[in-house]
């Protein structure tokens, strides 16, 4: 009786066949990471941890997330990996062809727009990408893109990205942008303060955000050329 | 019964509609006749790969499940590409067959160029990227997790890539439930020794296909190894059998 009522319809159901089991397909996966960018006067700092990852598993400790676009433009990427990775290989592909057609290399601000319209072209089936570009602008001066995975863009002077993005925004907020406090008198930023609280900003998520961790690479853009450096955070 | 709800009960269930024969299930979205998505039939288990002091080396086990049967018991799922470069594949079985042939195919075109040059393990593992995520997009997946070894400028290369396209280098690999027995062993022991020898890391894939053989249910005892190295290039070595011992299961 218990069949009947639970059918609904007052009729026995069909009989479970054995057999193949169709499975759901879902073309994306959150594969997480981190990315977070500060500019200060004349230069331009990010850094992206270097875990990959998927729900409870690590796939590998030591991916490198930063994307250099120009000698002036990285772009940090998190989210789905497999759009990630086609995303940057067009990307580089449309900065190759600017400069075969130009003689000189993208500024940061058309590699911004060029971006935001590459996002938006696959509206309804987009990059699942949370993307930071981080560069200088015509004047030297750094400056910082934020997306999101359909194309909005936004121009800041520092930004959080990614699996710990919203945890690490308002920390940016208060650290960098001095919201929230009274009686401070605003410091210039400093390219040894803001690799200082890069690397705490960092070892902060990776103790509340699972999908954050292992190590980071950091990126300093001056005019004198990109430097690399990394940093080594919790790996469990 | 003089009121009949919306929720009345059909005269006739699960036969043939007045005027049509039966109702077909799956096609009202209209996919073209072709069916989309579908779900691995056929399936190989866990691939495991580890680099070692001057190779790389690679394990699949032989069977071919069925659901929850075993159906095919020596099936081979490590393929070599060419000269430097080795592929194994886990998931479904036809889908891996027929990238092995495209595979083939890509490889006889460039012998026929007779230009002395080959495919690189870098270039392979980035083509089939492309070919996943190409898949992916159309949403018409090759249902499988492809390991992709070999020596590229006489270093050692080890990558895999999945039915989404996403794709990683590493010096552990292991693909289904190996990713979460065998990888935490295989990760220590090189973490221990990354430059550990050509046997020492064969007695290491032995006992982690052991470690999986007792837990996977998909699994059996018999496996191939792959090995590249500089001194010999690719062997193809197998099936190798693994003990076991089960005499606490028998009562």
């Amino acid at each position: 009786m218990a069949l009947l009522t639970e059918n609904g319809k007052g009729c026995l159901p069909d009989y479970e066949v054995q057999g193949a089991k169709k499975v759901s397909f879902s073309p994306y996966s959150d594969n997480g990471g981190s990315v977070v960018a500060l500019a200060g006067d004349d230069f331009c700092v990010i850094a992206a941890d270097t875990r990959l990852s998927t729900g409870f598993s690590i796939y590998t400790r030591e991916q490198d997330k930063l994307f250099p676009l120009s000698n002036t433009t990285i772009l940090g990427c998190s989210g789905c990996w497999c759009d990630t990775l086609t995303l940057t290989r067009l990307l580089s592909a449309r900065m190759q062809m600017y400069k075969h057609e130009h003689q000189k290399e993208m500024t940061t601000p058309a590699a911004a727009q060029m971006l935001s319209i590459m996002l938006y072209h696959k509206r309804f089936f987009p990059y699942y990408v949370s993307n930071i570009l981080a560069g200088l602008d015509e004047n030297g001066k750094g400056c910082i893109y934020s997306y999101d995975p359909i194309g909005h863009c936004e121009k800041t002077t520092y930004r959080a990205g990614g699996s710990a993005g919203a945890l690490l925004q308002p920390l940016l907020d208060n650290q960098i942008g001095y919201k929230n406090q009274e009686g401070v008198t605003p410091a210039v930023l400093t390219q040894e303060k803001a690799v200082a609280i890069l690397k705490d900003v960092f070892t902060s998520a990776a103790e509340r955000d699972i999908y954050t961790g292992d190590g980071i690479s950091i990126k300093i853009i001056t005019k004198d050329g990109i430097k690399d450096s990394s940093f080594a955070l919790r790996k469990d | 019964m003089a009121f009949i709800g919306k929720d009345a009960v059909p005269l006739w269930h699960n036969g043939p509609s007045p005027g049509a024969f039966y109702h077909f299930p799956g096609n009202q979205y209209g996919t073209g006749g072709f069916q989309k998505s579908q779900s691995p039939i056929t399936t190989g288990t866990s691939v495991i790969g580890i680099k070692f002091k001057d190779g790389v080396i690679i394990a699949a086990d032989v069977l071919g499940s069925y659901g929850s049967l075993a159906r095919y018991r020596n099936l081979e799922r490590i393929m070599k590409v060419n000269d430097n470069t080795i592929l194994g594949a886990s998931g479904d079985y036809a889908d891996f067959q027929c990238i092995k042939s495209y595979v083939e195919r890509k490889i006889l075109e460039e012998k026929c160029l007779d230009d002395g040059f080959s495919l690189k393990p870098k270039a392979l593992h980035c083509w089939l990227t492309r070919v996943m995520y190409n898949r992916r997009s159309n949403f018409d997946p090759f249902w499988n997790n492809f390991v992709i070894a070999g020596l590229e400028d006489e270093k050692p290369f080890l990558a895999t890539v999945d039915k989404l396209g996403t794709a990683y280098s590493d010096p552990v690999i292991a693909t289904g439930y190996g990713a979460y027995m065998a990888t935490p062993v295989l990760r220590k022991a090189y973490e221990e020794n990354s430059e550990m020898s050509k046997e020492e890391a064969i007695e290491l894939l032995y006992k982690v296909m052991q470690v999986l053989f007792y837990r996977d249910a998909r699994s059996f005892p018999k496996y191939h190894l792959g090995i590249i190295t500089k001194e010999k290039g690719v062997e193809i070595q197998g099936p190798i059998t693994l003990d076991s011992y089960w005499g606490p299961a028998i009562l």
